[in-house]
C-alpha cells in the first residue's frame, strides 16, 4: 500500500487536495509549498508538471503552467526538488500532467523516478483507458504508483465502472463540462444529478470532485457528494499575489477548513 | 461539362466516385484509430464523449445516400468542382517535364479547404449540431467554415492566433462579413497551433451543443479519417482528368505542401497504394531546418502527442512543443497529421522542405510563367519542384491548394 492509498483508507470523509503547478510562482517553491501544505492540515497535493499546452486547463493554470517553464521548471528538475524533502513530508503526492513531456522523459525512467522520489500517485488525464490498460498499467503496478482517472458529468455509467476497474487511487468527478477554473454558472439541479448518480453507483474507489472548487462553501458542498474535494485554480492565485509564500499558503488552507 | 465523354469516370457521379473509398491497403486507419503506430485520441475523458459519438456515427453518415447526394451536389455546384486539372506548359519548359496543376485555388473560398468544410458541416447538420467551432492559421480553413456556416444557418466561432490575425486582416475580415466570431488565440506564439488549443477548450466547455470542425489530417481519432476522405476528392478527380488528358489514369510524382497535411493527405490519397507514384511532401523550413525558426515537423521531429494525435511534432529536450515558424501561416504548426508520419516512417511518401525564399521564388515563378498567383502555402510545393530531378517524360501534378490574394501583403513587400 502507498501513502496515497494509506490516506484513503484512513480518511473517508472530507478529503482536501490541493493542486499547484511545479515551479510557480518561483522556480524552488515546489517543495516549500508541499511542506506547507502539510503543516496546514491539507490531506493530498497534486503537483502539476508545466506544459507548454494544456489544453484542458484554463488562463490561471496556464498562466502557471508558462510562468513554470519561463522560470526553468521541468520533470528532471522537478524530481531533483522532490527528493529533496523526501525524507521531511508524509503527505501523500500525486504528480499531474500531460503526457508528451512524460513520454520524452521515458515512461518506465519517469514511473522508476516516481516511486524513488516519494510520489504515490499519477493523474495523466489524456492517456486512455484502453492505452492505459494496455501499455501503462503493469507499469503502475511495478513502480507502486495509484492512478486517478477523471469522469465528467457526460461520462455514461458503464464507463464510469470500467475506469472504477483500472483505478486503484480515486475517482477525480470532474464537476461541470469546464477547463479548470472556468468560474461559470452551473445548473445545480443537474450538478446534483450527476454526482448522486455517481454515489449510487457504489465505485469500489473513493471519489473527490475537483473543478470550480474554489472556498470553503464549495468544497463543503463536494464533500457532502464524495469523500472530498480538489482545489487547483483558487489556490494558485492566492500563490500569484504578494506577499509571504507560507503564509499564503497557511492563509488559503484555513480559510477552507 | 460533357459527362459522356470522361473515360474511366463512374457515368452516375458528375464528378466521380465521391465516397468510394479506393483500397488503402496497410496506408488507411485501423479500426483503433491508428497508422501504423500513430494517431489514436489522446484526449482528456472531458473530450471523450463528444469524440465518442463522433466516431461511433460518422462512415455510417458519410456513407449514406443522403449524405452522399447533398456533398456531391454542393461541391459541384457550389465549390465549382471538378477542380481544373491543368497543363502548365510554360513551367514544364522551365523544369524539362511534364508538369499538371490540379487547381484547387479555383475552388469556391480559395482553396481545397471549403471540400473538408462541406463535408464536416453536412456531418455536424446530421449530428444535429448547432454551434460550430474552428481553428483557423492563414485564415484559409476559418473562412471556409464561416462560409459553409452562413450556407447552413449555423452559428460559428472561429478561434485564430492574434499574430495571424495581424498578417491575414483580409480573411478576418471575410469571416466576420460572413457572420463568425472571430476569436483572438493569445497563448504562446499566438499562431496555428495555440488557435486549435482555443478551440479544444471551448468544446471541452460545450461539450452538448458544438461541433468541432477540424480543418486539417490532425487531432484526435476519428478527424485525420474524417479530412481525409473529405479531401480525398482531389486524387480521385486526378485520375480520370489525367485519364482524358493523357489517356493515363495515374501520375509518376504528386508534390504537395505539408503544414497539418490536409491537402496532400487529399491528393495523395487515391495513389497510396500505387506504389508507382512517387508521393512528395513539402514543409515549410522557415529560415531554414538548422535556424530554429522552422515548421519542418517532420525534419525536425519526434515521436510524440499533440492536440490528441501520436504523431511527429517539434519539441524540445524535456518534451515542451516548440513554436513553430513559417511566413506562410497554414504551415505553421510543429506537428503533422499521423497520416503522414506513417508515410514518412514507412518511406512510402518523401518528405523534403522549402524555406520562405525558396517559396517566395517558387510564387514569382509561376506568377510570371503561368499568370496564376499561388499562396504561400502552395509555392511549397512548387519550390519542392527545384530540388527534385524529372525526366523530360515524367508526369508531374503539383496540387495547388490555394490562391496567393490572402498573401498579397507578403509579395508586395518581397517584389
Amino acid at each position: 500500500m502507498n501513502t496515497l492509498q494509506k490516506k484513503l483508507n484512513d480518511k473517508k470523509e472530507n478529503l482536501l487536495t490541493i493542486y499547484f503547478t511545479a515551479g510557480y510562482p518561483q522556480l524552488n517553491d515546489t517543495g516549500t509549498i508541499i511542506k506547507e501544505l502539510e503543516a496546514s492540515g491539507v490531506d493530498i497535493v497534486e503537483v502539476g508538471m508545466p506544459f507548454s499546452d494544456p489544453v484542458a486547463d484554463g488562463p490561471t493554470i496556464q498562466k502557471s503552467n508558462l510562468q513554470a517553464l519561463h522560470n526553468g521548471m521541468s520533470i528532471k528538475k522537478l524530481f531533483e526538488q522532490l527528493k529533496e524533502i523526501k525524507n521531511e513530508v508524509t503527505i501523500p503526492i500525486l504528480l499531474m500532467g500531460y503526457i508528451n513531456p512524460v513520454w520524452k522523459f521515458g515512461v518506465e525512467n519517469f514511473m522508476e523516478a516516481c516511486n524513488k522520489n516519494g510520489v504515490s500517485g499519477l493523474i495523466l488525464p489524456d492517456i486512455p483507458l484502453d492505452e492505459f490498460v494496455k501499455d501503462y498499467q503493469p507499469l503502475y503496478k511495478k513502480y507502486d504508483l495509484s492512478n486517478v482517472f477523471l469522469i465528467t458529468p457526460q461520462t455514461g455509467s458503464e464507463r464510469i465502472k470500467a475506469y472504477d476497474e483500472a483505478c486503484n487511487g480515486f475517482i477525480y468527478m470532474v464537476s461541470s463540462a469546464s477547463t479548470t477554473g472556468a468560474n461559470k454558472a452551473v445548473d445545480e439541479e443537474k450538478q446534483v444529478a450527476y454526482f448522486s448518480r455517481v454515489k449510487e453507483l457504489g465505485l469500489k474507489n473513493p471519489r473527490q470532485i475537483g473543478f470550480n472548487i474554489k472556498d470553503k462553501a464549495s468544497f463543503d458542498r463536494a464533500c457532502q457528494y464524495a469523500n472530498g474535494g480538489i482545489i487547483g485554480s483558487a489556490f494558485i492565485k492566492k500563490l500569484g499575489e504578494e506577499g509571504d509564500l507560507k503564509r499564503k499558503v497557511r492563509e488559503f488552507v484555513e480559510g477552507i477548513r | 461539362m460533357d459527362k459522356t465523354n470522361n473515360k474511366g469516370r463512374n457515368p452516375k457521379s458528375p464528378i466521380g466516385d465521391l465516397g468510394v473509398t479506393p483500397p488503402l491497403g496497410g496506408w488507411g486507419v485501423n479500426s483503433l484509430g491508428y497508422y501504423g503506430e500513430f494517431g489514436g485520441a489522446f484526449i482528456p475523458e472531458m473530450l471523450q464523449p463528444n469524440v465518442d459519438a463522433l466516431r461511433a456515427c460518422y462512415r455510417e453518415i458519410i456513407d449514406s445516400p443522403e449524405f452522399k447526394q447533398e456533398f456531391i451536389n454542393l461541391l459541384k455546384n457550389y465549390v465549382g468542382r471538378p477542380s481544373p486539372l491543368y497543363f502548365a506548359k510554360r513551367l514544364s519548359g522551365h523544369y524539362n517535364t511534364k508538369i499538371f496543376l490540379k487547381r484547387e485555388d479555383l475552388n469556391h473560398t480559395g482553396s481545397h479547404k471549403v471540400n473538408n468544410t462541406i463535408g464536416q458541416i453536412l456531418l455536424a447538420k446530421m449530428m444535429g449540431k448547432n454551434r460550430i467551432i474552428a481553428e483557423t492559421g492563414a485564415g484559409q480553413h476559418g473562412v471556409a467554415t464561416a462560409t459553409v456556416c452562413a450556407l447552413m444557418n449555423l452559428e460559428c466561432i472561429v478561434y485564430m492566433g492574434s499574430t495571424d490575425m495581424e498578417r491575414q486582416l483580409p480573411n478576418v475580415k471575410r469571416m466576420e462579413m460572413l457572420g463568425a466570431k472571430v476569436i483572438p488565440a493569445e497563448s504562446g506564439n499566438k499562431t496555428l497551433k495555440d488557435a486549435t488549443n482555443e478551440a479544444l477548450r471551448d468544446w471541452i466547455n460545450n461539450p452538448e451543443d458544438t461541433y468541432y470542425l477540424i480543418g486539417s489530417v490532425v487531432g484526435p481519432h476519428p478527424y485525420p479519417d474524417i479530412v481525409a476522405k473529405f479531401q480525398s476528392i482531389i486524387s480521385e478527380e486526378m485520375g480520370w482528368q489525367l485519364d482524358e488528358q493523357i489517356g493515363r489514369t495515374s501520375p509518376d510524382y504528386i508534390l504537395a505542401c505539408v503544414g497539418g497535411g490536409s491537402n496532400a493527405a487529399g491528393a495523395f490519397y487515391h495513389y497510396l497504394e500505387n506504389k508507382t507514384v512517387k508521393l512528395i511532401g513539402v514543409e515549410a523550413s522557415g529560415l531554414g531546418t538548422l535556424s530554429g525558426e522552422t515548421a519542418a515537423s517532420i525534419a525536425c521531429g519526434e515521436v510524440g502527442f499533440i492536440h490528441g494525435s501520436k504523431t511527429l511534432l517539434m519539441q524540445d529536450g524535456d518534451g515542451q512543443i516548440t513554436e513553430p515558424y513559417s511566413i506562410s501561416a497554414g504551415l505553421d504548426y510543429p506537428g503533422i497529421g499521423p497520416i503522414h508520419s506513417h508515410l514518412f516512417e514507412t518511406g512510402r511518401a518523401t518528405y523534403i522542405d522549402a524555406t520562405d525564399k525558396e517559396a517566395l521564388d517558387a510564387a514569382f515563378l509561376l506568377t510570371r510563367l503561368e499568370g496564376i498567383i499561388p499562396a504561400l502555402e502552395s509555392a511549397h510545393a512548387l519550390a519542392g519542384l527545384e530540388k527534385m530531378k524529372f525526366n523530360p517524360d515524367d508526369v508531374v501534378v503539383v496540387n495547388l491548394s490555394g490562391r496567393g490574394d490572402k498573401d498579397m501583403e507578403a509579395y508586395i513587400k518581397n517584389l
